[in-house]
């Protein structure tokens, strides 16, 4: 039997999710396409942009470079998600506030990205590791300059807090 | 693009996964699919079949057996980077690592799918062939094992045969001679290497011995420069630069003159590293 479409079952922002999906589609494009879920975005397609930066059972990963058959199981989490929880809200504001976005076709993914650097940082980034963590995110509009300074600003912010 | 239509598999165990190898002439193995999946959406590749091998256990440990420090082939590359035994036992690998991808490449790409891939501008191919590692494959035909000398033959080509797949890969584990060095010139942090180069030697008394240079993104498949390592055994730094035997292409990066230099460039850090003992 061939299987071109495949069953899959999981979690996108903790909501169940189980629908039949062709076994070519990727992660992205099912989020897009099938669930509505836009903020992810289509860049290169090829893993070069890092637009579509999803988190998958709490790593991030390219949704592009995944395919949603793959997902069976899994734990999904865009930036809708993320933004709903509140957990990057203070990266989100910083972004807002040091002009760390101007078009913001990778502000998606470049949050993720951020995030996924913070949170599990011991202490705050210097700017050279946030450069070196955000470098599969490509920024067309500011230079990065603000966007690095945006995600030091935050690092800062919570190592106060802690 | 959307890749070509294909035929879903993901077996649970090596002895399904071989058994789907032997069924389908020209399946594709997909591991981390951090290179299969682009190649793919290019439609260079289009395999009828996809054999996803992520759901099969006990194939992605990191382990030191014996003299040896085994790397399963499933095992990611961000895991690579973050294991002790790694870090302890195999400090050439640790020092590849964050030149791989960027972080959220390294959360699926894999290291046994690096190596079966075999880009010539790829870090780990180049790492093997220095530090003289083995691939252990299987097949209908059962498992067979082949040293990294003789596993990368051509331009994405190596030893694997259609049917076959790496299992895990071995390398020896690093004693108190091991000296080790790793440098590459890349235009973006993550991206491949205009050239990089992976070293790995014996100190002793004298100087070094035992070296082996291995360069990537200077041709069809990592390559060792025997006569600069001759030249560097013998303590001869200026000697090694000249004596570089590479024959490299002009690609879109940079020209074959280019790269040649830089060869040289990186020969001269990397011998440092390689001079000065470890820890």
């Amino acid at each position: 039997m061939s299987n071109y479409a495949v069953d899959v079952s999981l979690t996108v922002n903790g909501e169940r999710v189980q629908k039949r999906v062709d076994a070519r589609k990727t992660l992205v494009d099912f989020l897009r396409d099938d669930l509505f879920l836009t903020g992810s975005h289509v860049g290169c397609e090829h893993g070069v942009c890092g637009a579509c930066t999803v988190r998958v059972d709490g790593e991030i990963v390219r949704g592009c470079l995944m395919l949603a058959a793959q997902c069976d199981g899994a734990k999904v989490e865009t930036i809708e998600g993320l933004s709903d929880s509140g957990e990057i809200a203070d990266l989100q504001a910083a972004f807002e506030q040091r002009n760390a976005l101007q078009c913001g076709f990778c502000t998606p993914g470049m949050l993720a990205a951020a995030q996924d650097l913070l949170k599990r940082a011991k202490k705050v980034p210097s700017r050279d590791e946030i450069r070196e963590h955000l470098s599969g995110n490509y920024c067309r509009c500011t230079g990065y300059h603000a966007i690095v300074d945006a995600v030091e600003a935050v690092a800062q912010g919570r190592a106060k807090g802690r | 693009m959307i890749p070509a239509q294909f035929d879903y598999h993901a077996p649970r165990s090596l002895d399904e996964a071989i058994a789907l190898l032997r069924q389908h002439d020209g399946a594709k193995v997909l591991a981390g699919g951090q290179s299969l999946i682009p190649a793919m959406r290019f439609r260079l590749a289009q395999p009828e079949v996809l054999i996803d091998i992520n759901g099969i256990k006990n194939l992605s440990g990191i382990a030191k057996k014996g003299k040896y420090i085994e790397v399963g082939a499933l095992a990611r590359h961000a895991q690579v980077e973050h294991s002790d035994v790694i870090a302890k036992h195999a400090p050439l690998i640790a020092l590849a690592m964050p030149h791989i991808g960027h972080p959220a490449i390294r959360n699926r790409g894999t290291f046994g799918g690096s190596i079966a891939f075999a880009d010539p501008a790829a870090e780990l191919p180049a790492c093997l062939l220095a530090l003289g590692g083995e691939i252990d494959i299987a097949g209908p035909r059962g498992k067979r094992k082949v040293n990294a000398d003789a596993f990368f033959k051509g331009l994405f080509e190596t030893a694997l045969r259609p049917q076959e797949m790496i299992t895990a890969v071995r390398i020896p584990a690093a004693d108190k001679t091991t000296r080790v060095g790793f440098a590459e010139l890349a235009r973006r942090h993550g991206d491949y290497a205009i050239v990089g180069l992976a070293a790995s030697a014996r100190g002793n008394a004298k100087g070094l011995a035992d070296v082996r240079l291995a360069y990537f993104g200077v041709g069809n498949t990592p390559v060792r420069a025997k006569k600069a390592e001759a030249a560097l055994a013998a303590g001869d730094v200026d000697a090694a630069v000249k004596a570089l035997d590479l024959d490299p292409h002009d690609d879109v990066q940079a020209t074959a003159k280019t790269k040649k230099h830089l060869a040289g460039v990186l020969l001269r850090r990397v011998a440092k590293q390689l001079m000065e003992a470890r820890g």
